[in-house]
């Protein structure tokens, strides 16, 4: 038989701890990169001369394989003196990586703020800071809800990259499990379902959230 | 010594490239005076107000108002170009009210009228509904201030969007073509409160419009703009009863003839 019951009972708590870090390594990364990527794209307009140096950034980290920056940030940074451990190290590759990504989505949000809200903020005199935060963010941001989300879906699914540092996420769970028992067939299969499961629900709750913020703002 | 004039335009040039929307412009408006800019579009009026809102630079010249410099500031006795807490600090004292009235959406009319006097004058929550509340029953909203702009008329975002800029207690208000984007029974309820915050409030207003017969009743003064430059100003009765200029008299024959 391909398939052994008794294996699979046996190494479900040694993937279901590991799926806990896949989880919290997806969950910080993300809110790192929905973090950063709305600085960027909030400085680009803010100090108009910071925008030639955003895009060659952004470029950059886009145009590159987020595996070589996890290697760069774990083996590189400790060079110049910034040794982090491989889970923060990985991590923060993964937040970087996507905050390029998301600060895309926030620009094209931004971009599609009429000129009259920017115009009404002067006329009332509000600060650049208070006109991001009470009247372009609370605009931008709804409509941009399913993109981001896609991008935390994106994020979930490349987490296995972190089992190249061997950070104990699911992947590299299933690997040890592996290359210890010869049997492959049941962790590996676990880990693709887990995935699965786990991306069908956060569209799920994206969805949702996209509505909830339509009926909010919308009205 | 005479009394400064609240707003004056010294030798104001705007271009675009090569186009020169606004020619030398010197213009000087009196506290409490009401003037109207009229004239075909293109003429650079709409400009003259955008430029007064910072919301456009100047390319020559300088914009003062009560006798300080908006677009400048004074450094080592001369005129530098000003830096925002400067801008921020003069235009403190000019509200404007938009022809597509720029109410923010995801905000009620309550809430659009008290967003700028607490992040900005710091004002209490509390004070800053009880003074737009007073504002909103002015201008016949109080029944509305819960409510989305999506969810009123023009008229009434319009009338919104003139309590939001009263609110922060503006000595110059300006009006950029107000009733261009209302359906026509709608302009009549815009116009009224215009009229009213007229008479009610010591403000000094500079509108531009194409409501004729609203600038003759209601203006000190009235100002034809043409290619960038003021062609004929002067009270209303002059300029709509006996115009000088040939370019006044067929812009009105024009516009009188539209109806």
């Amino acid at each position: 038989m391909i398939w052994d019951w008794n294996f699979t009972l046996e190494i479900l708590p040694v993937l279901a701890h590991a799926a806990i870090v896949s989880v919290e390594a997806t969950l910080i990364g993300f809110v790192l990169a929905a973090t950063l990527g709305l600085v960027l794209a909030v400085v680009r307009i803010a100090v108009p001369w910071t925008g030639w140096t955003i895009s060659v950034l952004v470029e950059l980290i886009r145009s590159t394989p987020l595996l070589i920056q996890i290697f760069f940030i774990y083996f590189v940074f400790p060079k110049f003196g910034l040794v982090l451990d491989a889970f923060t190290a990985g991590v923060l590759a993964i937040g970087i990586h996507y905050a390029a990504y998301c600060s895309e989505v926030y620009r094209a949000g931004f971009d599609n703020i009429h000129r009259g809200q920017w115009e009404a903020s002067i006329a009332l005199n509000l600060s650049a800071w208070t006109t991001f935060r009470d009247i372009i963010i609370p605009q931008a941001i709804p409509p941009i809800v399913p993109a981001l989300g896609n991008y935390l879906v994106a994020l979930f699914k490349e987490t296995p990259l972190l089992s190249a540092i061997a950070v104990m996420e699911l992947m590299q769970a299933a690997k040890i499990i592996g290359s210890e028992t010869f049997r492959y067939t049941e962790p590996i299969t676990l880990v693709g379902l887990f995935f699965l499961a786990m991306s069908l629900v956060s569209a799920v709750l994206i969805r949702a959230l996209e509505r909830l913020l339509n009926r909010r703002t919308m009205r | 010594m005479t009394e400064q004039p609240m707003v004056r335009f010294e030798n104001v040039s705007k271009r675009y490239g090569a186009l020169t929307v606004l020619d030398g412009l010197d213009l000087e408006i009196a506290r409490g005076e009401k003037v109207s800019v009229i004239g075909p579009s293109g003429s650079g009026k709409t400009t003259v107000l955008r430029m007064l809102m910072t919301l456009e630079t100047i390319n020559d010249g300088v914009i003062w108002v009560e006798g300080e410099p908006l677009t400048h500031m004074k450094r080592n006795g001369k005129l530098v170009p000003a830096d925002l807490a400067h801008i921020r600090r003069i235009r403190a004292k000019i509200g404007m009210v938009f022809q597509s009235f720029n109410l923010f959406p995801h905000m009620t009319a309550m809430a659009n009228c008290i967003e700028a006097p607490m992040t900005v004058l710091g004002m209490k929550r509390a004070d800053a509904q009880a003074r737009a509340a007073e504002l909103l029953d002015m201008v016949g909203l109080s029944q509305k201030k819960d409510h989305y702009p999506s969810q009123l008329s023009g008229g009434q975002q319009q009338r919104v969007a003139i309590a939001r800029a009263l609110a922060m207690r503006p000595k110059i208000m300006l009006f950029d073509e107000v009733t261009s984007a209302l359906d026509p029974e709608l302009v009549g309820e815009v116009l009224q409160v215009i009229r009213q915050i007229g008479r009610e409030h010591d403000l000094t207003m500079l509108m531009v419009t194409h409501q004729m017969g609203f600038a003759k009743e209601f203006s000190d003064r009235v100002c034809f703009f043409y290619q960038g430059k003021i062609c004929e100003q002067g009270p209303p009765s002059e300029l709509f009863g006996a115009p000088k200029n040939e370019r006044t008299r067929q812009f009105l024959h024009a516009v009188l003839e539209a109806g």
